[in-house]
C-alpha cells in the first residue's frame, strides 16, 4: 500500500506492507536511525517520537496509521545549527550515557516542556515513566529537563551551541 | 544559570562535558542495527520452545521456498563447517545450533537468511521442528540428584550434571574459630538469576568480502579484541583477515562480553550468501538467550564474640550456570572473585567453597556489572554482617565500625589472600552516616514503628575488586588481561590516542583524553580518542569489571608519560641545553629557574618532527605506547545507606532515600563518576526490588519480556544523594581505582537491609530478592518464598 507521511517537514510517498511498524519505517525505510527499537511489549520507549504533536511509541503504531500525518523526530530538535534547549540540558547536566534512550527521553521532554514550560520534579518524572534508561538512573535525566526548562527564555540564555560544535 | 563555567574545559582532570554527546543528542549514534551495508540481507533465529527435548528432525524445504529466503542453515550445515559447537568463555563448549538437543528454552535451532527483516521472520515460521520432549533440570537444588535427567550427554562419559568444586580459604582454621565463638548465625540466600538487559540487544553485521577474503564484524561487544582473536581460533580464519568493529553501544553491563551464537550465524549467513548479513536480537530473545547475572544459592554463616568482633565467615555456594558453563571468569577461578567475600572486614578465618551445576536454562553468568562475582559476594558478606546485628541486638552502623578495617592495616592481606590496596573505611561511612542524618533517621523510625509505620535504614559497606589483570593470575581463555595504549602527538601539538577498551556509554572519548591531557598538558579538545575498531586500536581484553580505568587507564598514562619524556629531550635539543636543566610545568618545559625560558608541547611536538638536531639514538616525532599488566587489582570501596518505607496494607516498598558515598582514587570527571555511581544505584533497587528471572517446573523462562521482566522507572527511582572520598591506588600510575561497578556491586544489600530492618516489627529475618510486594507480604506472613521458582 502506498502511504503519505510528512516526516521532519518533508513529504514522503512510499510504498510499504500494511504490517510495517512506524519504528521500522522510520528507521529502515526512511533511514533515520535516531529512533530506536528497545523491546517487543511497548515498555522501553527507546522508539518515541511525535505523531502529529503528540509524543507516541512509534513500535505501537502502524505505518498506515500515520498515512497523511506529521512525524517529528530527534534528528529534527536541533534548528538552524542550535541545538534545542533540551540537548542542550542533557549535555549540561549529563542526562546520557549510552544514548539508546536518549531520543525518546528527548522527544518527551520537549513535548512535556512544550505543554508545561516549568514542571515540578515528580512531574517530569512521570512524563518520562513510560521509558527505561538503563545507565543514568534517571537523576540526571530530571536534571537536564530542569535545565532546558530554565533555560528556554528567548533572552539570549541558548548561546551554548558551540559546547556542542 | 550561565554555562560559562563548562565553557572551559580542564586541563587535564575536572568536570568537563562529554564529547561523545554532539552525536548522540543528534540521533547519529551509530549502533550496530543503524547500519545499512549495500546489498544487506537480515538473518533471524528459530528458537527452542522447549526446556529440554530431543531434536528428531527438522524440515527446513518450505523455508528455502520463501521467495525472500538466500539461506536457511541448521545445526547439521553447520557441523560440516565444524562451528556447530564453539568453545565456552570457561573450557566447555556451546551449541551455535543445536544438533542433537535442545537445552533451554530460546536455545538457537536454525537461522534464516532473507531479503528483509519481515521475510526472515516468517521463514522461520515455515521450519518444521519433531520434538521429543524430555524432564527438564529446573531447580538447581535438585541438579545433582541421582534421578535427575542428564542435560549434557554431547560430552563423553558424562552421566550427572555437575562442573566444578572450587574453594578458597583455610578449612580448618575457620572451623576452629566457629567452635570457639560465642555466636554463630547462619543464613541461607539466594541471589537470583538477573539479567543485565541494556536497551540495545545484541546484534551483528558480518560481511565477508568475496574478493580479499576479508571478514568484518561490527558487532555489540564488550572486548572486539579478544572476539576477534577468538574468532579466528575457532574458524581457523586467518587473523589478519579479520576485523571486529565495536560501533556506539546502548550499553552492556556484561551482557556483550561473550560470543553469541547469532554473531557466527550472520559470519556464516555471510559466507554462504556473500553478502552482508545483519543479525540482531529481539528483546525477548535477548533476556531469553544472552548472558545471565548470579544464580548463586548460598549458605552463610559468620562468627562472632559476645560484644560483636566478627571471627570468621564461611559459606557454600551452589552456582547455576545454565545448559553451557560460559561465565567469563579467569581460568584460576571458575567462581570469579567471589572468594573475596570477607569484604571490608577485619577478621580472623574465612572459608568458601563453591559447586557449579548445569540445569535446563540460559548459559552465561558473566554479566550485569558483575566485577567477576564480587556482588555475590558483597551481598553475602553485608546480609550476614546484618544478620549479626539482629542477634546481637546492635545497631549495624555501630557494629560495621567496630569491625571495618583500619586505614594502618593497609595494604591489607585478607584471609583468602587479596591484597587490597588502599583503603579508609571508618571515614566513608562516617560521612555517608552525616550526609543521611544517622541518629535523627533511627529516632524517626522509633518514632513510626510505634505507630505501626514501616520503614528500614539499610547500610552497606562494600570493598570492589576490579581491574583485572595482572595477567599471570587472570586470563581469557589463555589472553593475559592486559591492555593497550598509544598516543600520537602530530606535529602541531594536537593528539589521538588509541585504546583496546571501548566505550558502552561510560564515556571514553572523553575520560581518556582527560587522562593524556592530565599528563602532557595538551588541552582534551585537542585529542581525539579511537577505540572499538581492532584494525584501528591496540590489543586489549576489552572494558568488563571497572576495568578500563585501572588497566587502559594505567596505560595511557604511561604512554604519555613516555611522551612527555621524550618531549624533555626534544626540547632540550631545542632550547641547546641539557634534559635536567628543563623543568616540566603543566602543557611546558622551562629551563629550570627561568620561566620564561621554555617550549611548549606544541613547540616540542613541531620540533620532533622538524629539522631540529635529536641526540644520537633519539628518533623524531612524538609517540609512545604502553602495554600495561597491571601489578595487583584495585579495591574501590563505597558506603550505601538505603531509607525505605514500606505500606503495611500492600507490602509496597518505596526507596526514600539512597545516600552513597563512593572512593574510587582521583576523579578523572566527577560528573561521569557520579553518572556512573546513579546508573549502578538504579540496577541495585532493581534487582532488590523486582528484577529476576525464575523458571517454571517445565523450564519455561519467566522474565522473557518487559512485562515480565521489570526495570526500574523514574517513579521507582529516589533522588540519589552522592558523596565522596578520595583514597589513591598507591600502584596505579594516577592513583586511579575504577567505579563503573561500584554502585551495582554496593547497593543491592542496602535496599534489602533497609527493607528487612524495616519489617522487624514482624519478626522478618531474611526474604530472598526481589522484595516484591507479593515477597514482602509472605514475609511479614512468616513465610517468603523462593524468588527462582513460580509462585506456588
Ligand atoms: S521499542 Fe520499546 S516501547 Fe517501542
Ligand atoms: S543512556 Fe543508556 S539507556 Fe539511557
Amino acid at each position: 500500500m502506498r502511504v503519505n507521511i510528512e516526516v521532519n517537514g518533508v513529504n514522503y510517498s512510499e510504498e510499504i506492507e500494511p504490517r510495517l511498524l512506524l519504528v521500522h519505517f522510520i528507521r529502515d525505510q526512511i533511514g533515520l536511525t535516531g529512533t530506536h527499537w528497545g523491546c517487543d511489549t511497548s515498555n522501553c520507549g527507546t522508539c518515541v517520537l511525535w505523531l502529529d504533536d503528540l509524543p507516541v511509541k512509534s513500535c505501537t503504531v502502524l505505518t498506515a496509521m500515520a498515512d497523511g500525518h506529521r512525524v517529528r523526530t530527534v534528528e529534527d530538535l536541533e534548528q538552524g545549527g542550535e541545538l534545542d534547549p533540551v540537548q542542550k540540558g542533557f549535555m549540561q547536566e549529563h542526562g546520557l550515557q549510552c544514548g539508546f534512550c536518549t531520543p525518546g527521553m528527548l522527544m518527551t521532554a520537549r513535548a512535556l516542556l512544550d505543554r508545561n514550560p516549568n514542571p515540578s520534579d515528580l512531574e517530569i518524572r512521570e512524563a518520562i515513566s513510560g521509558q527505561i534508561c538503563r545507565c543514568t538512573g534517571y537523576e540526571n535525566i530530571v536534571r537536564a529537563i530542569r535545565w532546558a526548562a530554565a533555560n528556554s527564555s528567548s533572552n539570549g540564555a541558548l548561546d551554548v551551541a558551540e559546547v556542542a560544535q | 544559570m550561565t554555562t560559562t563555567e563548562n565553557q572551559a574545559n580542564p586541563i587535564g582532570f575536572g568536570r568537563m562535558l562529554r564529547k561523545e554527546d554532539a552525536r548522540f543528542l543528534r540521533g547519529k549514534g551509530n549502533y550496530v542495527d543503524d547500519l545499512n551495508l549495500p546489498g544487506m540481507l537480515h538473518g533471524a533465529v528459530l528458537r527452542s520452545p522447549y526446556a529440554h527435548a530431543r531434536i528428531k528432525s527438522i524440515d527446513i524445504s518450505a523455508a528455502q521456498a520463501h521467495p525472500k529466503v538466500k539461506a536457511v542453515i541448521t545445526g547439521e550445515i553447520l557441523e560440516t563447517l565444524n562451528l556447530a559447537w564453539i568453545p565456552s568463555l570457561s573450557h566447555d563448549v556451546v551449541a551455535v545450533l543445536a544438533t542433537d538437543k535442545v537445552r533451554f528454552q530460546g536455545q538457537e535451532v536454525a537461522f534464516v537468511v532473507a531479503e528483509d527483516r519481515y521475510s526472515a521472520r516468517d521463514a522461520l515460521e515455515l521450519i518444521e521442528v519433531d520434538y521429543e520432549v524430555l524432564p527438564p533440570v529446573v531447580d538447581a537444588k535438585k541438579a545433582l540428584d541421582k534421578d535427575a535427567p542428564v542435560i549434557r550427554d554431547d560430552i563423553a562419559g558424562k552421566v550427572d550434571n555437575f562442573i566444578f568444586d572450587w574453594e578458597s580459604g583455610d578449612k580448618a582454621a575457620t572451623d576452629e574459630v566457629f567452635a570457639n565463638a560465642a555466636i554463630v548465625v547462619n543464613q541461607d540466600m539466594l541471589y537470583p538469576r538477573v539479567h543485565p538487559a541494556p536497551m540495545e540487544t545484541c546484534g551483528a553485521v558480518a560481511y565477508m568480502d568475496p574478493i580479499d577474503q576479508k571478514l568484518t564484524i561490527y558487532s555489540t561487544t564488550q572486548a572486539p579484541h579478544a572476539h576477534r582473536t577468538l574468532y579466528a581460533l575457532v574458524a581457523g580464519l586467518p587473523e589478519h583477515k579479520l576485523r571486529v568493529v565495536s560501533p556506539d553501544i546502548g550499553g552492556g553491563f556484561g551482557n556483550k562480553v561473550g560470543i553469541y551464537p547469532g554473531y557466527v550465524l550472520a559470519i556464516v549467513g555471510s559466507i554462504l550468501t556473500k553478502r552482508p548479513v545483519k543479525w540482531m536480537e529481539d528483546r525477548s530473545e535477548n533476556l531469553m538467550s544472552t548472558s545471565f547475572a548470579r544464580d548463586y544459592h548460598m549458605k552463610g554463616s559468620i562468627a562472632a564474640s559476645a560484644d560483636g568482633k566478627i571471627l570468621g565467615l564461611r559459606v557454600d555456594v551452589l552456582a547455576d550456570h545454565g545448559a553451557f558453563n560460559n561465565t567469563a571468569q579467569p581460568t584460576k577461578f571458575p567462581a570469579g572473585f567471589f572468594h573475596v567475600f570477607t569484604g571490608s572486614y577485619d577478621l580472623m578465618a574465612a572459608h568458601c567453597s563453591v559447586r557449579g551445576v548445569y540445569t535446563n536454562k540460559a548459559p552465561g553468568g558473566v554479566a550485569y556489572a558483575c566485577s567477576f562475582r564480587v556482588t555475590e559476594a558483597v551481598y553475602l558478606v553485608e546480609r550476614m554482617v546484618d544478620r549479626l546485628a539482629q542477634e546481637l541486638k546492635m545497631d549495624p552502623a555501630e557494629l560495621r565500625m567496630k569491625n571495618l578495617l583500619r586505614p594502618e592495616q593497609f595494604p591489607y592481606t585478607s584471609p583468602t589472600g587479596w591484597e587490597y590496596d588502599s583503603g579508609e573505611y571508618p571515614r566513608a561511612l562516617r560521612l555517608a552516616m552525616d550526609i543521611a542524618g544517622y541518629e535523627e533517621l533511627r529516632k524517626e523510625q522509633a518514632q513510626k514503628r510505634a505507630k505501626g509505620e514501616l520503614m528500614g535504614i539499610g547500610i552497606s559497606f562494600f570493598t570492589e575488586t576490579v581491574g583485572a589483570g595482572p595477567k599471570r593470575h587472570m586470563d581469557i581463555l589463555g589472553l593475559g588481561m592486559a591492555d593497550g595504549c598509544e598516543v600520537r602527538v602530530h606535529p602541531t601539538g594536537k593528539a589521538v590516542v588509541r585504546l583496546s577498551v571501548q566505550s558502552q556509554g561510560q564515556g571514553h572519548e572523553t575520560t581518556f583524553a582527560q587522562i593524556v591531557s592530565e599528563v602532557t598538558g595538551i588541552p582534551p579538545e585537542d585529542i581525539d580518542v579511537v577505540h572499538g575498531d581492532t584494525d584501528n586500536t591496540p590489543f586489549g581484553l576489552g572494558t568488563y569489571g571497572s576495568r578500563s580505568t585501572p588497566v587502559s587507564g594505567a596505560a595511557a598514562a604511561i604512554a604519555a608519560r613516555r611522551v612527555v619524556d621524550k618531549a624533555r629531550i626534544v626540547a632540550s635539543a631545542m632550547l641547546e641545553c641539557a634534559p635536567e636543566d628543563l623543568e616540566w610545568e603543566k602543557g611546558r618545559f622551562n629551563i629550570k629557574g627561568d620561566k620564561s625560558v621554555g617550549k611548549t608541547m606544541a613547540e616540542i611536538a613541531l620540533g620532533a618532527h622538524g629539522t631540529v638536531e635529536l641526540p644520537e639514538g633519539v628518533e623524531g616525532h612524538l609517540n609512545a605506547e604502553c602495554v600495561y599488566d597491571p601489578p595487583n587489582l584495585t579495591y574501590p570501596f563505597g558506603a550505601y545507606i538505603c531509607v525505605v518505607d514500606v505500606d503495611p496494607a500492600t507490602a509496597k516498598v518505596s526507596v526514600r532515600r539512597f545516600i552513597a558515598v563512593d572512593d574510587c582514587g582521583p576523579r578523572i570527571n566527577p560528573m561521569i563518576v557520579e553518572g556512573q555511581v546513579h546508573g549502578g544505584l538504579a540496577d541495585g533497587v532493581g534487582m532488590a526490588l523486582m528484577e529476576v528471572i525464575a523458571f517454571d517446573e517445565d523450564g519455561n523462562n519467566l522474565g522473557a519480556s518487559f512485562m515480565d521482566y521489570l526495570i526500574p522507572t523514574s517513579l521507582e527511582c529516589p533522588s540519589w544523594e552522592t558523596g565522596a572520598t578520595v583514597t589513591p591506588s598507591p600502584h596505579h600510575p594516577l592513583g586511579l581505582k575504577g567505579v563503573g561497578e561500584s554502585a551495582t556491586v554496593g547497593s543491592p544489600p542496602a535496599v534489602v537491609n533497609a527493607v528487612i530492618d524495616a519489617l522487624a516489627p514482624y519478626g522478618v529475618k531474611h526474604a530472598d530478592m526481589p522484595l516484591t510486594p507479593a515477597q514482602v507480604w509472605q514475609a511479614m506472613q512468616g513465610a517468603p518464598y523462593r524468588t527462582d521458582l513460580a509462585i506456588q
